[in-house]
């Protein structure tokens, strides 16, 4: 069986700390996009004109926060990924300094 | 009980105990750790000692251990950890080990050099297989070609080991004779070896020269270097013996080569035969080598806690008293007052176990002497007591900063730091170190134990953090919304407010008027700052008036404390006099000064006025200074004026008070002695006075860093998110989620690196400052030497 290992014990405790915290960073960010909160209104890329609409304005608007809500869902998916990877990375390691010794 | 209040009553016992037993007793008490000798013979030097000679014989031992661990190491022998860390060392335990070492270190030694000359002889009879193998080819070619042409010929072949085979012998009759040296030289010297020959002979000569390659088993050097193989064909004898002598310039090996094949065959099966024999008994020294130290490291350990142990003992030994008779030690130590039990059960205990039958005398004596400061800390309070001590250590039985500092620390630096997100981080790195705190001092790296040994102050740090930062309510520089914010913009528009569409569509910046009713709704977010002006441009003008106000409070909050705390020592001290001529003048001082300007600030806070009208209190502090109430409007209650005049008054009046009150009475008493100089008393009471008053402004503006690191760290953490997350959220195409997740992955790195690490280690230092500096020159006189017990727990946890 090839081995899967390719980093380090330092790498990927790294790689595990900052992926769950990425996982519930960029799930809290995305229930708040999701939930239209006020605060976020920077990180919403609307332009000029959506302002000007107004019958639609306010749905358009609503309708990139779901879209950037969407994102950060789907980044914290990625990072559940990055964190299992990590995860197996470190059991790996584990086993291979038992094996050694 | 107040033992970490202030430090602890300390006493001087003297300790009478017989020669014999005195081995177990200072055992006894090193396992305690509560006792510390005092030096009784001062004046001599180390080696006037009396037991000098048994502390040099443990150094001797312990150079002994060192050398001997160094071979194991080398020998990568794993060395298993000692358990057995109570066994106490006899002094007849001492001739054992001293001889078992010594016959270690000597069968080590012997061990070492007799595998380094095997090696060696291996190397040279390795070389000379290899001469023998590539001189054939050399031989067989260079004759055939000197037979041809004289010409020198200056192309060397590398790497021969592919010629043809000549088979026959050209004849060697006739007037070329040849002579040759042949030898192995080094790989790097071989070029200068080439050129001085064609400097010295000017080509009569030719040089063939090959590398030796390595094979796959021939570890058994160290270092392989390498060396190259070559012969030189010259005519004549005495260029023969001036290449030898250059060969030894160069620290070439010149090995004897037989002419003919036959006898270089001859050589070759011996030198084959020869090599297989060094081969096992090298394998055989090296077997021999692990098994004695395998033995070795077994008991390295133990051995060296022993060491150890009889050499703090002996060291105490010397600082003690030896009787006439030889047969008594005397002894002085400083040991706690409630300790003193403790040391009494020891001390017999150690007397029985040598079997002496006189138990050893606890006699306590009172001194002038200052004793030492002790403070008995737990592994949570060290951390704080350590940082306070940094500074200076507390006279004897004064007030302790520190249990004050537990708290007034932690929240000083989260007043500065104020971020939830960030002191959520902080706190979960620190319980991550308190948890796997034996894992991190394994590491034995000197940051690391610095951290690990402040994991409880960066623990309260993270969660006051957390506090602070739900009230300036910042999560990552964003605010949350919890209980609905006290500010709406609906009301603003027509018809109950001024604005229309058109006021949306002209204009940049749009302001709310908290007069327009329903704009505010008059109940005030209910904790902390309200989410609104996170979104609001004009945030900064609030939240900086905010903070640098609350910052002065803290500030002259903090001090006052501070002179309480002088207080609670003249007191404690029967220092009574102290009380009306300090203690009283400083705190009419600050409080009509700065108590009257945070009374203004409160004031000024809870009252309702028009924003437009309210005075500055600057203006109004640096007026009420300098007597001035010319200008208009500038009042904020109506007996304003009167109060200011008398507060700056008795504030005046309490420098004289201050500065003359202690030298005039101590002058009264001293009138008729000369012991006491008058120029030096009233110096020192001008300089106190003039630090005093002076400090009480510097030491409030310097307060104020409070705001100016709350600022920094709230904008550089607005920066981070700007320039660094918003980019990748603002991103709504296709690959937006996965630019997201790798701009995170930068953004949590810049994080703990910039705001975390760098901000972090800034507001500690603040922190830190402003409670050495500006809080503890209020009270505290931090002169006192710290107490140093004999303790061997200590001792193994320094190592």
């Amino acid at each position: 069986m090839v081995s899967c290992l390719f980093c380090g014990p330092k790498l990927a405790a790294c790689g595990i700390v900052i992926s769950i915290w990425g996982v519930i960073m960029l799930a809290m960010l995305g229930i708040f996009f999701t939930t239209h909160s006020a605060v976020l209104i920077e990180d919403v890329p609307f332009k000029e004109e959506d302002m000007h609409n107004d019958q639609e304005s306010l749905h358009a608007i609503y309708g990139l926060y779901n879209q950037v809500g969407y994102n950060c869902f789907i980044a914290a998916g990625i990072y559940v990924l990055v964190a299992a990877l990590s995860f197996c990375q470190i059991k790996l390691n584990h086993r291979k300094e038992y094996m050694v010794r | 009980m107040d033992s970490f209040f202030r430090s602890e009553e300390m006493c001087l016992v003297q300790l009478f105990f017989q020669t014999e037993s005195a081995h177990n007793c200072i055992n006894e008490l090193g396992h305690l750790g509560l006792v510390q000798f005092k030096d009784l013979n001062p004046g001599t030097v180390a080696f006037q000692r009396r037991f000098v000679k048994e502390v040099k014989k443990c150094e001797e031992m312990e150079r002994i251990l060192r050398f001997l661990e160094n071979e194991v190491v080398k020998s990568n022998i794993p060395i298993p950890a000692d358990f057995t860390s109570e066994t106490i060392p006899f002094p007849r335990d001492v001739l054992d080990l001293e001889s078992s070492f010594d016959k270690l270190e000597q069968e080590l030694k012997e061990i070492n050099s007799n595998r380094d000359t095997l090696r060696q002889n291996f190397t040279q009879l390795m070389e000379i297989n290899h001469l023998l193998q590539m001189t054939d080819d050399f031989f067989e070619e260079a004759e055939s070609q000197l037979s041809i042409s004289e010409l020198p010929s200056e192309d060397s072949v590398y790497s021969s080991r592919v010629t043809s085979r000549r088979t026959s012998y050209t004849s060697t009759n006739g007037p070329l004779k040849l002579g040759f040296v042949a030898g192995v030289i080094k790989h790097e010297r071989f070029p200068a070896f080439e050129k001085i020959l064609w400097r010295l002979f000017h080509g009569n000569f030719v040089l063939r020269h090959a590398e030796i390659k390595p094979h796959e088993e021939e570890n058994m050097a160290e270092d392989p270097v390498k060396k190259d193989v070559f012969v030189v064909f010259v005519q004549g004898d005495q260029i023969r013996g001036k290449i030898r002598k250059l060969c030894d310039g160069f620290h070439a090996s010149m090995y004897p080569c037989p002419n003919n094949a036959y006898a270089r065959k001859e050589m070759r099966t011996n030198a084959n035969t020869r090599i297989e024999d060094l081969r096992l008994v090298l394998k055989r020294t090296e077997e021999f080598r692990a098994t004695v130290l395998t033995a070795a490291a077994a008991n390295l350990q133990e051995w060296t806690t022993k060491v150890k142990k009889m050499k703090a003992i002996y060291y105490t030994l010397n600082l003690c008293n030896i009787d006439i008779t030889q047969k008594l030690i005397v002894a002085e130590i400083w040991c706690p007052v409630s300790d003193l039990n403790s040391v009494h059960t020891a001390l017999i205990h150690g007397s029985e176990q040598s079997g002496s039958s006189l138990s050893p005398v606890v006699n306590r004596i009172q001194t002038q002497q200052t004793p030492p400061t002790f403070n008995r800390v737990n592994s949570f309070t060290s951390g704080f007591q350590s940082i306070i001590d940094a500074y200076g250590v507390g006279n004897y039985q004064e007030i302790n900063p520190a249990p004050y500092t537990m708290v007034t620390f932690p929240f000083l630096f989260a007043v500065m730091f104020g971020d939830c997100g960030h002191g959520l981080v902080m706190t979960l790195l620190a319980l991550w170190l308190i948890l796997h705190q034996e894992h991190f001092r394994k590491l034995k790296n000197e940051l690391i134990d610095m951290l690990v040994d402040g994991r409880y102050i960066i623990f309260l740090m993270g969660l006051f953090s957390i506090y602070t930062g739900l009230i300036y309510n910042d999560c990552f520089s964003k605010s949350f919304n919890v209980f609905g914010s006290s500010w709406s913009v609906r009301p603003m528009f027509h018809p109950h407010g001024p604005w229309t569409n058109d006021t949306l569509h002209d204009s940049g910046h749009l302001h709310l008027d908290p007069l327009v009713s329903g704009v505010y709704s008059g109940n005030p977010y209910p904790f902390g700052v309200d989410p609104i002006w996170n979104i609001a441009s004009n945030k900064l003008s609030f939240l900086n008036s905010y903070k640098m106000k609350m910052s002065v409070i803290m500030g002259v909050a903090h001090m006052l404390f501070g002179v309480t705390l002088s207080l609670v020592n003249y007191i404690f001290f029967r220092n009574l006099k102290d009380v009306a001529l300090q203690f009283i003048p400083e705190v009419i001082f600050m409080l009509s000064l700065f108590g009257y300007l945070i009374f203004l600030i409160l004031y000024k806070w809870c009252v309702v006025m028009k924003s437009e009208s309210a005075p500055s209190i600057l203006l109004l502090f640096i007026n009420m200074i300098l007597f001035d109430y010319s200008s208009e409007g500038t009042v904020l209650y109506r007996t304003q004026r009167p109060v200011q005049i008398f507060l700056v008054v008795v504030a005046v009046l309490m420098v004289p008070w201050l500065l003359f009150a202690k030298p005039l009475l101590l002058y009264r008493k001293h009138k008729l002695s000369k012991l006491v100089s008058m120029a030096d008393i009233f110096v020192y009471q001008g300089i106190h006075t003039i630090e005093y008053c002076l400090g009480c402004i510097s030491n409030t503006a310097s307060y104020l860093r409070l705001w100016a690191l709350s600022l920094a760290h709230a904008e550089l953490s607005e920066v981070l998110w700007k320039m660094v997350l918003q980019v990748a959220l603002r991103v709504t195409s296709g690959m937006g989620s996965v630019l997201l997740a790798v701009t995170f992955a930068a953004f949590a790195v810049l994080t703990v690196t910039i705001l975390l690490v760098m901000e972090g280690l800034s507001a500690f230092l603040h922190a830190l400052r402003l409670h050495w500096v500006e809080f503890q020159n209020k009270f505290y006189k931090g002169s006192g030497y710290k107490f140093t017990p004999l303790s061997f727990d200590r001792m193994r946890d320094m190592q």
